[in-house]
């Protein structure tokens, strides 16, 4: 018997075609074998999508899914390719990962961070995983990303704003594509100084958690530095559903903007709010009255309707972008499900082609050895431009999208329209100012 | 000053929406003695009567438009909802515009019914059971119940607006000789309000001045006396969880602008209405108006921001901070009857 | 033995062999079949088994036995882990120190809970102890965010100071460990098809569960369960005979909050995070439903509801469209098609739907749980086994 730190179903579940053979009992012995967690020894390697497929992010973990599924036809060599085309590295092949078939097993992270490690951990233990990604919340990022550091595998993060997740939560078996509340800050402020002013006063309603405060605090320095003032910052609770109170009070307090740092249900509730109360019908210090959301999702936009219009926000990726990678994924996407993708549908499907690449480029599957090959990496034709994966904190740097309601939107899809592709240097940051520790790369065995 | 005034309007509104959801908790706890845990689904299914209701009414037929295109670079399809071909645009345009009031005469029986059902096919077999086993059979439904609305309607919430009449909001600073904007408040916000009152009066009316109100509140007091007068007080009872359905589901409706409704909001409301009717006192219909509107009041404050700046947080907690200081102070709550669910 | 009746003491046997043998057990499927979808008996969910067994059956010491419906147990589960997390980072990455700490923890927060709480009763007691625990949740969420780290929750991290630890060999990471025993360790064990897994840090959670359920019949039948169960029964009749009722329903629930502290210790010792959604009032339900599903008021029930509901949690979740293709490939296309139609929106992300509709179906059929099922089989064994008995003893005598 051997003592392992996490069980290799990798390669046991391969090792069994040849172990049922036996009459006899054996011990199997993956010490020699196994020179990390769940190397695939077999024709096929496991990829864990991780997703919230129940409560208030179904929907986003549903296209999260459908943008897997895609890429994994893709990495298989099925459909027309999607952005394997356009993407800058060439080492993918459309046979698999380094020859071997991509299979996946799905996982309901239920948006709780003690849900998605179950959820997470059982892919490893019980599937053999290779690497897990997906998510829509960045509690539930920093959880998965921790365990995957401590079971050995690598984590590609989904849907996560928060600074904390390459922050001061970062690991080195993380990484994460998606841009960040500070981008949103440095990115948003330029333009909302060139559409509203530079004597703005702000007033912020902030969700009370983590992502809420990084999110006011990048917004309001970024717009302070432009001149704004900020009148006051309130927090509301994560689970209120009616912010009237919160919102009532907003005109007497002389501002004229109102940010609302909010996602999700949180964030279609505050701007159905807002608009409710007329407030940009108002007119405050002879200036028009202006709503702010730092983060959109077209998905939200959805379900606040017709009261996104007009409304200044960023947005990591957004399906009307007329690069040739965009457009290769948009197509594919539409053609197998007849919809246009979200930004979390983007993120993913990206996140896992990149893993792909890594494996191919490393020609190995090894954590360590596919995050060398990550920390660094330079790519173009993935829809945000030529973009960098940062050695220093595993975040990528690209450019990051500035986005307002439309007017008339011409479809349910056409919600929002791009403002502006802030350039990348303008929303790069010194990785030590998060603090965090990235630690060292683990292989688990 | 403004600012007060103006908490004391949110907190109405909230407690409003509070009041009612309890008021029908309240009927079916009186009655029948039954702790219903799929409460705060029957206000979701009312709100998404609303949606479906506009969903029929914007079905429609699709045009190609060649002029146009897609996403995808094919010509773009327009969707002609069949309401303009029957009534043309215009008034096609108006009847959509208000199909969340149109969804009140199309909930009231379909709550009613479900209500009836729901008493009818479940419910009543489970008078005798403990209270525990009622929660586990109605929380179980309540699932149930929600996951076939997000099967048919997703997860995410759908805009369901108000009709045009009644967006923005009205300027009571403006009329009370304040400076204009700074005691506003939405149009549908004062319309809940009312609509609020007028069925929390209603019910009042209906249990205190007709016959068959009297009967039941005989029955909530002594079900076994009135039953030996010859009473079919049970027939009465089921129509009284219609009823109570039937008031959630208007709340829902009523709800949707003001919020777009999605399938897990009546659990979200479900906790907090619960603690709505308990602080009312078990068995009490004004107790629970009374607690609803209180405990809406009370939040509104709890989320002013000098409020906030002495006691962060507060606002995260002051229902519950309230519901304990009540309940410790006043056995059964503010007005609660004695020996109602106290085992 | 162990001062148990005959019964009693068959039942603690049973429950242990089941418990030990549960690798082999739960992993009935070979390795790579069809069926592997079924197996249960991976570390993590196995651990998760005994962890919300040993929260069920304390809650059960309180509801069971006094009636009284605790609505905020999962208060006490959180308050464990944030305590055990703490002890991690602070002290050492050793389980032993953050086990006894959240049940410690854990019983002294109940005793403030439960102290105010119990002067009421019925669904008052309910709504109280329920308002406890949504308040631990918010201000845990947000405010608290320094001491709990807020959404993000808290891990142990590289450096913590962890005073009794040895410093860490460069690039390792911390891990919870038993006197050096890792809680990750496994050993594998292939048997022809089958894979099976023994897990240091579950066998460890295995025994200490065992420990709390053989403590959970002792109080069952002592003159200390006997008490709370006349609370249960006439709480007025108790008063007239002049004793007073208050003491044994707190040292009750202050057991059951110790318990709960005590898997919330264990969740961290075998998978070191803490979030505050451990405290929703989700989860609180989540224990009440457990406890019915499985049967109020029996020794083995609550266990068989908590592993029922984290099984379908994990396992049904699972299976996507993907996997009910395989299952049913072996059909005509248009079959199968029709029967994954079927079939889908009850798994994967429909699993909450099975589950609403097991606990309409359990409720409804079978009023005492699972255990009603159970001894329904187990009587309907007895009676045909009787039959053929009796005629046998009855011939002679013709």
């Amino acid at each position: 018997m051997t003592k392992t730190d996490v069980t290799r179903r990798g390669v046991i579940r391969s090792g069994a075609v040849a172990g049922a053979g036996l009459a006899v009992p054996t011990i199997f012995t993956a010490q020699s074998a196994a020179a990390f967690t769940n190397e695939p020894t077999g024709g096929t390697v496991t990829l864990g999508f991780n997703v919230p497929q129940t409560g208030p992010y179904a929907d986003e973990g549903a296209d999260e899914l459908r943008a897997y599924e895609l890429a994994v036809e893709h990495l298989n060599g099925g459909g027309d390719g999607g952005m394997l085309n356009t993407f800058s590295s060439k080492a993918l092949q459309g046979n698999g990962i380094l020859g071997k078939k991509v299979e996946y097993v799905t996982g309901d992270t239920q948006t709780k961070s003690d849900a998605a490690r179950a959820s997470a951990k059982s892919m490893i233990e019980k599937d053999g995983a290779i690497m897990i990604t997906g998510g829509s919340s960045s509690g539930v990022a920093v959880a998965v990303q921790a365990l995957c550091q401590e079971a050995g595998v690598i984590f590609m993060a989904g849907l996560t704003h928060s600074n904390d997740t390459t922050g001061k939560d970062k690991k080195a078996n993380g990484f994460r594509h998606f841009f960040n509340s500070y981008m949103s800050g440095a990115a948003l402020a330029p333009i909302l100084a060139a559409n509203y002013g530079k004597d703005r006063r702000a007033y912020h309603l902030t969700a009370d958690y983590n992502w809420g405060y990084t999110t006011e605090e990048a917004v309001r320095t970024s717009t302070e530095a432009m001149g704004w003032e900020t009148v006051n910052a309130v927090k509301t609770p994560l689970t209120q559903t009616d912010f009237s109170s919160y919102i009532a009070p907003v005109l007497q307090s002389g501002a004229d903007v109102l940010v609302l740092n909010h996602y999700g249900g949180n964030m279609v509730n505050s701007l159905t709010n807002a608009v409710q109360f007329g407030l940009r019908d108002k007119q405050v210090n002879g200036k028009n009255f202006e709503i702010v959301v730092p983060l959109y999702s077209r998905l939200m936009a959805k379900g606040a309707g017709a009261n996104v219009k007009g409304i200044y926000g960023s947005t990591n990726w957004h399906w009307t972008l007329q690069d040739e990678g965009s457009k290769a994924f948009v197509k594919s996407f539409g053609t197998k499900y007849g919809f246009p993708p979200s930004q979390a549908a983007h993120t993913c499907y990206v996140q896992a082609l990149l893993y792909a690449d890594a494996v191919t480029r490393a020609n190995s599957f090894n954590p360590c050895a596919v995050a060398e090959a990550l920390e660094g990496f330079q790519f173009d034709g993935m829809g945000n431009g030529p973009t960098l994966y940062r050695a220093a904190d595993h975040q990528c740097f690209k450019d990051v999208l500035v986005v307002k309601g439309k007017e008339n939107p011409t479809s349910e899809f056409d919600l929002l329209e791009i403002v502006e592709i802030t350039p990348v240097g303008q929303v790069t940051y010194d990785p030590s100012i998060f603090g965090g520790n990235l630690g060292t790369c683990n292989p688990g065995a | 000053m403004e600012a007060i005034i103006l908490q004391i309007l949110n907190g109405l509104d909230k407690g409003s929406a509070y009041a009612l959801i309890a008021l029908g908790l309240t009927l079916i706890f009186g009655t029948l003695g039954v702790v219903n845990f799929a409460h705060g689904a029957l206000f979701m299914i009312g709100a998404f009567c609303a949606v479906t209701l506009s969903r029929i009414l914007t079905l429609s037929h699709t045009v190609i438009d060649d002029t146009k295109t897609d996403f995808l670079g094919q010509p773009l399809k327009v969707e002609v909802p069949y309401v303009y071909d029957m009534f043309g645009q215009a008034t096609g345009e108006a009847i959509i515009d208000w199909a969340v009031p149109l969804s009140l005469l199309f909930a009231i029986p379909v709550m009613v019914g479900l209500g009836v059902l729901m008493e009818r096919g479940l419910i009543k077999h489970f008078y005798k059971r403990p209270h525990a086993d009622q929660i586990l059979v109605t929380f179980g439904l309540a699932i149930v119940l929600q996951e076939i609305i997000k099967y048919f309607y997703g997860a995410n919430p759908i805009p369901t607006p108000a009709p045009d009449a009644f967006r923005g909001s009205f300027d009571f600073g403006a009329a009370l000789g304040f400076d204009p904007n700074l005691i506003i408040y939405p149009y549908w916000r004062i319309i809940y309000f009312a609509f609020a009152t007028v069925v929390i009066g209603g019910v009042f009316a209906f249990l205190q001045f007709t016959t068959f109100g009297m009967v039941v509140r005989a029955g909530m007091a002594d079900r076994e006396t009135v039953q030996l007068l010859g009473i079919n007080i049970d027939r009465r009872f089921t129509l009284m969880f219609g009823l109570a359905a039937a008031v959630a589901g208007l709340a829902g409706v009523m709800y949707t602008p003001i919020n777009s409704p999605n399938y897990h909001m009546g659990m979200d409301f479900l906790v907090l209405s619960f603690v709505v009717v308990v602080v009312g006192g078990m068995g009490s219909l004004p107790g629970a108006v009374l607690a609803g509107f209180l405990l809406g009041i009370l939040e509104s404050f709890a989320s002013m921001g000098v409020v906030l700046n002495i006691l962060p947080g507060i606002n995260q907690i002051i229902i519950y901070l309230v519901a304990i200081v009540i309940l410790l102070t006043r056995p059964r709550g503010l007005m609660g009857r004695k020996g109602v669910m106290e085992d | 033995m162990f001062g148990l009746t005959k019964k009693d003491t068959g039942l603690l046997i049973v429950v242990a062999i089941l418990t030990l043998l549960a690798p082999f057990i739960l992993n009935p499927f070979p390795e790579g079949s069809a069926m592997a979808q079924f197996n249960a008996g991976y570390p993590d969910l196995m651990q998760r088994f005994v962890i919300f067994g040993i929260f069920a059956i304390g809650f059960n010491i309180l509801f069971g036995l006094t009636g009284y419906l605790s609505f905020g147990h999962a208060a006490f589960l959180g308050v464990g882990s944030y305590a055990a997390i703490w002890m991690m980072k602070l002290l050492t990455m050793n389980v032993l120190p953050a086990i006894i700490i959240s049940v410690l923890v854990a019983g002294l927060f109940s005793l403030a809970v439960g102290w105010i709480s119990l002067r009421r009763s019925g669904i008052y007691f309910s709504i109280l102890t329920l308002a406890f625990a949504q308040m631990s949740y918010a201000l845990a969420y947000s405010v608290l965010t320094p001491i709990t780290g807020g959404e993000t929750g808290l891990q142990p991290k590289v450096d913590d100071p962890r005073i009794l630890d040895a410093a860490l060999a460069e690039g390792a990471t911390p891990k919870a460990n038993i006197f050096g025993l890792q809680m990750g360790q496994s050993f594998d064990l292939q048997l022809g098809g089958w894979l099976f897994t023994f897990n240091a840090g579950y066998y460890l959670a295995a025994v200490v569960m065992l420990l709390a359920f053989y403590l959970s019949i002792r109080i069952f039948r002592s003159p200390f369960g006997m008490m709370l169960r006349a609370v249960k029964s006439n709480q007025q009749r108790l008063n007239y005979t002049g004793l007073n009722p208050k003491p044994y329903t707190l040292a009750a629930f202050v057991i059951s909050g110790m318990y709960a502290g005590l898997a919330g210790g264990l969740l961290v010792a075998m998978d070191t995070q803490v979030g505050p959604e451990r405290m929703f009032w989700t989860a609180s339900g989540e224990v009440v439903l457990m406890t019915i599903l499985g049967g109020a008021a029996t020794l083995i029930g609550p266990v068989l509801g908590a592993g029922l509901i984290k099984y379908m949690e994990n396992i049904l979740s699972k299976i996507n469209k993907d996997v009910l293709h395989q299952w049913f490939a072996f059909l005509p296309d248009g079959l199968e098609d029709f029967i994954v139609a079927i079939v889908y929106p009850f798994v994967g992300k429909g699993w909450h739907l099975t589950l609403g509709l097991i606990f309409m179906a359990v409720v409804i059929f079978l009023p005492g749980g699972l255990v009603e099922a159970g001894q329904r089989i187990a009587r309907l064994f007895r009676r045909k086994t009787q039959d053929k008995t009796t005629p046998a003893k009855t011939e002679p005598a013709e």
